[in-house]
This record gives C-alpha cells, structure tokens and sequence, in this order.
C-alpha cells in the first residue's frame, strides 16, 4: 500500500486537441478519456457522465470553435474536464444555460445536433459546473465529477 | 484484472488448434476484444475477453482456430430428442426449398420432435413490442439475441448493461417450450430428454454452456448447421402429403420469425419505425460508443449482430450470406401471414400468460477487463508508466510482438504480461546499443596494459613518424 504522502501525488494529466468543424473526427477526444478512466478503474457510474458530458463539450467546440482543448485530469478522489477554446464566445451564459436555447444555424441543426440541451447537460452529469466566456475570444468550461 | 480466477466461470467454445497455427498475426488484428496474443508461436485467447464472436475462425487463413460444439452422435444419451432449428438454417439449401420440408426432414435424420425457433421468434417479438410501449426511461434498449454482442457489452462496454432487453432471447423461449412439450408429449424425465439448438454461430454454443448469465438449463447442447446440413440435403423430404403429414404436430414460426435469421428481420418482426439494425461487430461497436455518448435519443431499440448479414452471416453456416439473406427474405415475404396461425397456437397464447418465461435466469454482469489495477493509486502509475512505454514504441503496430498494435504491447507490459523488448525494434535498438558499447569497450584497456602499450609506442615513435610522413 501507498502511503498518505505518497498518494498526494498521485495524480493524471492528459490533453485532446479539438479541430472545429471537424465533424468527422468529433468525438476521438472523448472516447479517449472514457478509455483513460475505465483503465484506471474509475466508477462506472462517474464513467457514464464524463462520457457524456465530455462529448456535449467537444462537440460545442466543434460546432461552435475554431480550435480548442480538452483536458483531463484524474487523482484519487476526482475527475476533472476542462473544455476550453478559440472561439466566437458566448454572449448571454444565462441564457445559453436554458434548456432548449441554441445558436446553432440550421446546417448544424439538420445533422442532429445544437438541440440546446448541451450546456444544460454537462451541468447535470458534472458535480460542479463552471463556465466562463468572452465574446469574440473563447469559452472554457470547467467540470468536476466527484468519484464518491 | 485478468488473472486466472475470473476465466473458470467462462465457457468458451472458440478454441485454438495448436498444430494448425503457425503464429501469423492474422486473428490478434482482427479480435474486436484484442484478446488474443501469440506467445511461444502459438495464438494464445485470453478468456475473460473474448466474446466467441468468431471473428477469428473467420479470418484464420489456417483454420487453426475451431468451434468446439456438440455433434448428432449425443443424441444417443437421450430418449427423446427434440430440435431447435435457428432460422439462418432456411436459406442454406437450393433456391425453393421451403421451411416445412426442411422441418419434416429433420425428423428423419434422428429427431422426434422440431420447436422451430422462430416460432419463439414471432412470441418474443410480440413481447418486445409490449416492453416497447412502457414508458420506459432506460431508451434505446439494445436486442439480447446475438450472445456475442451480449458478452461485448459486458466486457467492454459495462456501462450499457441496463440498456440491454429484459427479455430472453427467441432461442430461449423455443427451449422453454419444447421442454413442457416434451413432457407432456412422452412423459419422460427432463434428464431423459435432449433440447437442440442447431446453431449458426460459436457465440450461441457458448450462451448455451455457460453457467453465468444465463443458467437455464433447458437447452442440452448445440449442434452446428455444418453439421446438420449434409444429413437434411441427403434425406430431403419431398412429397408434399408426407411433408404435411410430418409438420402438422409442430410448433412452426412465420415468415416474420424466421426473418430473425437475418439482419433486420427482428426490427421487422417488432415493428415500428423508431429501430435500428447494426450488423458486424466493428459497426456494433461504433454504435454502441454513440449510446454512450448519449447521442442516439431518437432510437428506441437496436438490433445489434455481430456477424456481417446477421446469424446467416455466422461461421457455422454453409452458404454464403448475402444469398442465404436474400433467400430468407423471400420466405418472410411469402410467409408473414403465417403469423396468425403462430398466435392461435395454444402453446404461444400459454407462453404469453407466463411472464417469467421472458426473463433472463440471473442478472447479466459486467465483466470490465480494461482496469488496469484494483487500487487506483497503482492503474494511474500504471496509465502512467505505459503511456511512457507507448511514446518510445515504433507506432507501426505491426504485431511482431504478439499483441495487436503498440497500445496493446505497452499495455502488457505494465500489467507484467510482457517486456518492451519483444517489440522488434526495440530489440534491434538494443543490439546496436550494445554493439557500439562493446565497440567501446574494445578500446578500453586495463590499467596494466596501458603502461605496457604507452612503453611500446614510445619504443615505435620514429617508425611510427615515418610512418606518418610517408613515403
């Protein structure tokens, strides 16, 4: 067995480069991190709406974005995603946060996403939810799921 | 973790013949589980991941790998032996062949009853469609009939376990009522009577003998249509009026039912527009990433096979699968109707009152096999130490080393089941490492010999200058 200390350390890191309007790649980044955590033996139920939320994320920054990140980081007691990108921002959080809102144009609508139930989601499935945006720069939003 | 203990509960019937291999990598590329290695020559199956898909007997370009089932011999055990024909068997012979006349010849090749599995197939699908319009919040629920996709989702995709359909497969049901009939008709002992499946695929004959999962007992064994074909295309019943007379006792399916056979023909069967029908166990993969992801909310229910074509795809079938899907769909379309007969049959309206006889015996487990450590602590400096092994690996994923691709190697490594140094080009990285070190070390010499040497050089200078000047 580790000992406390030793465990403090304990501690993973990965980063996913997003392309936006890469539909066809969309979703490698977070099958990844669902793969990284079923190895480390994360919770099946934690596994279930990282996967879920992650991709809600990598999508609004393939349909929405430039470029952008996805970033895990995974200790002992919790998982955390952070979704962060190039993009045109969000201009009303409040309102983007309302299910059923989206700015998405019909293009994207037609190929089955931007039903605005995105941002609304990963604040289900996270723990803790943040968002942060600013117009004309990026969006990130950060996403920690309790491994309890 | 994949340790010895947890492969006892597993029966497969995928195996290897070890004087057949010649340790190509063939079968490790193709393994949609990645459970196979070749080790010492030989293709090794790591039990707690493979699903008996059959992928590999498929692809082996040396028929090592093989289906160990049982065969027409065992039915001597019994007093009275019952079949249970799979539909993918109705389009195996020649273009015409009706299902009653392959029904009637199975009771002149040794057996004294037929429950015709897509007669379960047309019960199930009315159950299906009952379990469809419950407003149910676990959506799409993925089909429990193809045993190999079953097994996958319980090895890797653990999460989806609950989208699978509580209710027992066509298979299932036909051998539930075969057995009551077969009581009621002889009288015997459950002990004195033999069930047979007559199976298309690996995945079924392993559903059938395992323990876990699913412990009915009902079914005795599973006899390949490999086996079974030669008997039924050289006794061929043809007279119509002995046709008629043999079929006229059983329990036949319809046309929808035996749709089942192909892919789909269970959507068909069920009904409605809300389905999908993966075939191909890569495509069931992909398809089961995306009901992960959350992303299919349209769909209600998935027909998922692991065989390209559906179970006329599977390895133990003789004809090839896009003609025997053809076939089978000329005899849904001729003989839908023949669902009406199927609900007037006494023994289907008794099925439909016996709720219990739907459900699965015991609970389907997962059966994860990615973790890399039970503590945490040890798989992340595990997740660790391998992608540090996979970042000074070649990326060529060649197979040379016995694991599928580079992944696969680093993988083995941290969980001790190899060394970087049965990566091919790691080794040849090291030999060269090692020549240029002995190359070095040849030039070293100890110190009692350097003052020697110094002594001789001195001694050779002026020659040693001519030298040098030249002629």
């Amino acid at each position: 067995m580790l000992s406390r200390d030793s465990k403090a350390g304990i501690h993973l890191h990965y980063e996913f480069e997003v392309q936006g309007g890469d539909f066809a790649k969309a979703g490698t980044a977070s099958s990844r991190v669902k793969r990284i955590l079923q190895q480390i033996g994360t919770d099946a139920e934690i596994v279930r709406r990282v996967a879920v939320a992650c991709y809600e994320a990598e999508m609004n920054v393939v349909i929405h974005a430039h470029h952008g990140t996805v970033v895990l980081d995974a200790d002992l007691d919790s998982v955390r995603v952070t979704v962060a990108d190039e993009g045109p921002g969000i201009e009303d959080i409040e309102l983007a946060m309302m299910p059923g809102f989206s700015t998405a144009p019909d293009s994207i609508r037609e190929m089955g996403f931007g039903a605005g139930m995105g941002l609304p989601n990963m604040k289900n499935c996270s723990s803790e939810f943040n968002i942060t945006s600013e117009k004309g720069v990026g969006t990130t939003v950060r996403m920690v799921f309790d491994n309890a | 973790m994949l340790d010895e203990k947890q492969t006892q509960n597993y029966f497969h019937s995928v195996h290897l013949a070890e004087d057949k291999c010649k340790g190509c990598v063939n079968c490790i590329k193709h393994c949609p589980t990645e459970a196979i290695r070749v080790r010492e020559g030989k293709a090794n199956i790591t039990e707690v991941r493979c699903i008996d898909c059959g992928e590999c007997v498929r692809i082996c370009p040396n028929q090592a790998k093989i289906v160990v089932a049982d065969s027409m011999a065992r039915l001597a055990e019994f007093k009275h032996n019952v079949a249970m024909p799979a539909p993918a068997i109705y389009g195996q012979f020649r273009e015409g062949t009706k299902p009653s006349q392959v029904l009637a010849t199975l009771l002149t090749i040794g057996f004294d009853d037929v429950v015709d599995v897509a007669f379960g197939a047309d019960i199930v699908a009315k159950r299906i469609r009952e379990e469809l319009e419950k407003p149910g919040e676990i959506r799409p629920l993925i089909s429990s009939a193809c045993p190999a996709v079953v097994r996958l989702i319980q090895v890797r995709f653990p999460n989806l376990i609950e989208h699978i359909l509580p209710v027992i497969t066509p298979m299932r049901l036909a051998a539930r009522i075969a057995r009551t009939e077969a009581k009621r008709r002889t009288g015997l002992p459950d002990s004195e009577v033999g069930i047979w499946f007559i199976t298309p695929c690996p995945g079924k004959v392993s559903a059938i003998n395992e323990s876990a999962g699913f412990t009915d007992v009902c079914v005795t064994g599973a006899i390949p249509i490999a086996e079974v074909y030669p008997l039924i295309r050289e006794k061929m019943v043809r007279d119509p009026e002995e046709i008629d007379r043999l079929v006229s006792k059983l329990h036949r399916g319809s046309g929808l039912g035996i749709g089942w056979g192909r892919s789909g023909g269970e959507n068909q069967s069920i009904g409605g527009s809300k389905q999908i029908a993966v075939d191909g166990i890569h495509n069931v993969i992909q398809i089961l990433e995306d009901v992960e992801r959350g992303k299919l909310s349209e769909i209600d229910y998935i027909e998922a096979q692991a065989c390209v074509g559906g179970c006329v795809g599977g390895v133990l079938t003789v004809e090839n699968s896009f003609i025997t899907r053809r076939r089978l769909r000329l005899i849904a379309a001729e003989a839908a109707e023949e669902i009406e007969r199927v609900e007037n049959d006494p023994l289907a309206k008794e099925a439909l009152d016996h709720e219990a006889w739907f459900a699965h015996d015991a609970p389907i487990e997962p059966r994860p096999t990615l973790k890399l450590d039970d503590d945490r602590a040890v798989a992340i400096r595990k997740m660790e130490q391998m992608e540090e092994i996979l970042n000074s690996l070649p990326g060529l994923d060649c197979g040379s080393c016995g694991a599928p691709n580079c992944q696969a190697l680093a993988e083995d490594v941290v969980r001790g089941l190899a060394t970087e140094m049965d990566c091919v080009f790691k080794l040849r990285e090291r030999v060269c490492q090692l020549a240029e070190e002995m190359m070095l070390l040849s030039e070293k010499l100890p110190p009692a010999m350097r003052q020697a040497l110094k002594n001789k050089e001195e001694k050779n200078a002026p020659g040693a200058d001519s030298e040098q000047l030249g002629p």
